[in-house]
């Protein structure tokens, strides 16, 4: 079980997409988020989803996975969308009880809101199932790079998660050895009330934490040894670049922009 | 590689050149009343093997870390490759000629990929990414550990994440690397194995390398053996000199090699074997010579 963890969800794959700099796609996602805000229509929304199943389809990934991925938004978007099919308001009412009352605007009202949410969900999914997590941390650095003129701290955050993400295994595997070796001397994590079992994880959290720290202590020393000393001076291996595909990304996404609020204009729905 | 060819050129010249040299070199940790390492004068040949003995607490780490620069001296002088660490710059410098490998494996690993984390260090260095490349090809290619570049570290033995720390610290090209118990978390064929790529760094690349360990076995085959204890060089010598005298180490905490403590209870029973025997080898040529006058 401990030999294939992954973190994210982050489906491997060699197409265009997955080549594409991370930069590139958070831009990408970017344009797709604004156009699905700034979208008034379903005729709109029917483009980018076509757009944005193109890209899956691209990208080899199948509908499973990002089905999978809308399950953890179903309540917001089921809640949304009865909240949004009583509370319109309308003269167009179909059924009423009381307060309550189904109209025509709030079944429009109700999808829209559903379909935006969607959209909006499958579009960051995209970007997640194809950029690994050490990827995106790298283009998030690159892109907010500017940004350390005004003191944003972009490499160290970008280093906090690139460790974190090398460390979740480690400590992963550490829980599973404490468990095990708190459960050889007896202890019972699996029965009684709420209460009894937070208490049963104080000897499982109390040397995870230490160990935690002893681990911190000793990468900070390592890290040092290995000339360490910020982002300063430092080079890539791998730099990222822009690449033609990148540029034409762009313009596609800038293309699909442009066309919504071309749609919006025209007031086309 | 321009490291090796370098460093071959100056081989033999440069072969009594300390690389090392510390004089009165100490260190109390705060709110301590001792001295974790106390006075400590020593020179370190360039392109020796020494290993560092001492029983817990004796010092050895805090020594390493003097080494390294990541802690400062209390008092004394510490030169490294004619190096010493005034300004934070020097630091750096030291810091990249003399590379360090420590106990745990799995606490000196910064990146989620193999060859990310290998190239770490050069990519503090500032070095060219072209550079970086071949310099990780390189380093994986000397541990044996090139079929593995993309690998996630979680999913190595500690042997083989233990090749890829001295990989990182190769790749900085250093002409010094210390290893602090490097190989007492490994079992024992990891252990060889470390040992072995220790070793050959130390021949074919010309890498002085500062072993530090608790296995008496791995010191007999080293160049030079230094026991600390106390925070004090108690011994220092060929590590035949040293374990001549099972007595003697053990008042440090230490225990002679098995081969030695063998050769002495051989000798007390009237053979008459001759002095300074520590590895298995030369146990085994000595009991065939004495056999063969039989
Ligand atoms: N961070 C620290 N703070 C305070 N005292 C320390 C610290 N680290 C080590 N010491 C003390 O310094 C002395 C030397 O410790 P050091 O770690 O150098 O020993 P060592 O020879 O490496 O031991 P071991 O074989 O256990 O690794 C010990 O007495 C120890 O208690
Ligand atoms: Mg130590």
């Amino acid at each position: 079980m401990l030999n294939n963890i992954s973190i994210g969800q982050y489906f491997p794959g060699d197409s265009i997409i997955h080549k594409l700099d991370p930069r590139t796609k958070i831009l990408f996602t970017l344009m797709f988020i604004v156009s699905i805000f700034i979208s008034k229509g379903f005729l709109c929304f029917f483009l980018i989803a076509a757009f944005a199943y193109l890209c899956m389809r691209i990208s080899k990934i199948s509908l499973k996975f990002i089905v999978r991925g809308l399950k953890p938004i179903l309540f917001i978007v089921a809640f949304t969308f009865l909240l949004n099919l009583f509370l319109s308001s309308g003269d167009d009412v179909i059924v009423k009880w009381g307060v309550l009352s189904i109209t025509f605007t709030g079944i429009r009202n109700a999808l829209f809101m559903a379909v935006r949410l969607i959209l909006l969900v499958t579009c960051t999914q995209l970007l997640t199932l194809t950029t690994s997590p050490i990827q995106l941390t790298d283009g998030l650095e690159r892109l907010f790079t500017p940004f350390k003129k005004i003191g944003f701290p972009a490499h160290e955050l970008a280093m906090m998660m690139s460790i974190a993400l090398r460390f979740i295994p480690t400590l992963i595997e550490e829980t599973d050895k404490i468990t095990k070796a708190q459960k050889a001397r007896g202890a019972d994590f699996e029965s009684g009330g709420v209460i009894k079992r937070v208490k049963a994880m104080i000897p499982l959290l109390v040397p995870l934490f230490v160990g935690a720290f002893r681990r911190a202590d000793e990468l900070a020393m390592a890290m040092e040894a290995r000339c360490y000393r910020g982002g300063t001076g430092r080079t890539k291996m791998r730099p990222l670049t822009y690449r033609k595909a990148d540029y034409c990304a762009f313009g596609i996404s800038f293309m699909l922009l442009l066309v919504v609020i071309a749609l919006n204009i025209l007031n086309v729905f | 590689m321009t490291w090796c060819a370098n460093i071959s050129v100056m081989g033999f010249e440069d072969m009594k050149e300390a690389i090392i040299s510390a004089k009165d070199l100490s260190f109390r940790y705060e709110g301590k009343e001792s001295y974790a390492v106390d006075h400590v004068n020593i020179e370190i040949e360039k392109g020796s093997f020494v290993a560092v003995l001492g029983r817990n607490g004796s010092g050895k780490s805090t020594f390493a870390k003097l080494l390294n620069v990541l802690i400062e001296p209390t008092e004394g002088e510490i030169s490294v490759c004619s190096l010493q660490p005034k300004t934070e710059d020097d630091a750096f410098a030291i810091r990249q000629k003399c590379g360090m490998v420590f106990q745990n494996p799995d606490n000196q690993m910064v990146a989620t990929i193999v060859e990310e984390d290998v190239a770490f260090g050069c990519e503090n260095l500032g070095v060219a990414p072209g550079e970086i490349v071949r310099r990780v090809d390189w380093s994986l290619r000397t541990v044996g550990m090139e079929e593995y570049r993309k690998a996630a570290p979680h999913m190595l033995s500690g042997g083989q994440k233990q090749r890829i720390a001295i990989a990182g610290v190769i790749a900085m090209l250093p002409e010094v690397i210390v290893f602090d118990e490097s190989t007492s978390m490994l079992d024992p064929s990891g252990r060889q194995d470390i040992f072995d790529l220790a070793m050959r760094l130390n021949k074919e690349n010309n890498v002085t390398v500062l072993w530090i360990t608790h296995f008496m076995e791995e010191a007999a085959k080293c160049d030079r053996v230094i026991v600390m204890d106390q925070g004090r060089v108690k011994m220092d010598g060929t590590a035949r000199e040293v374990f001549s005298d099972p007595k003697k180490i053990e008042k440090f905490g230490l225990e002679a090699p098995d081969m030695a403590k063998l050769a002495e209870a051989l000798r007390k029973e009237g053979l008459d074997l001759k002095d300074g025997i520590i590895t298995v080898d030369e146990m085994e040529v000595e009991l065939c010579r004495l056999l063969s006058k039989i």
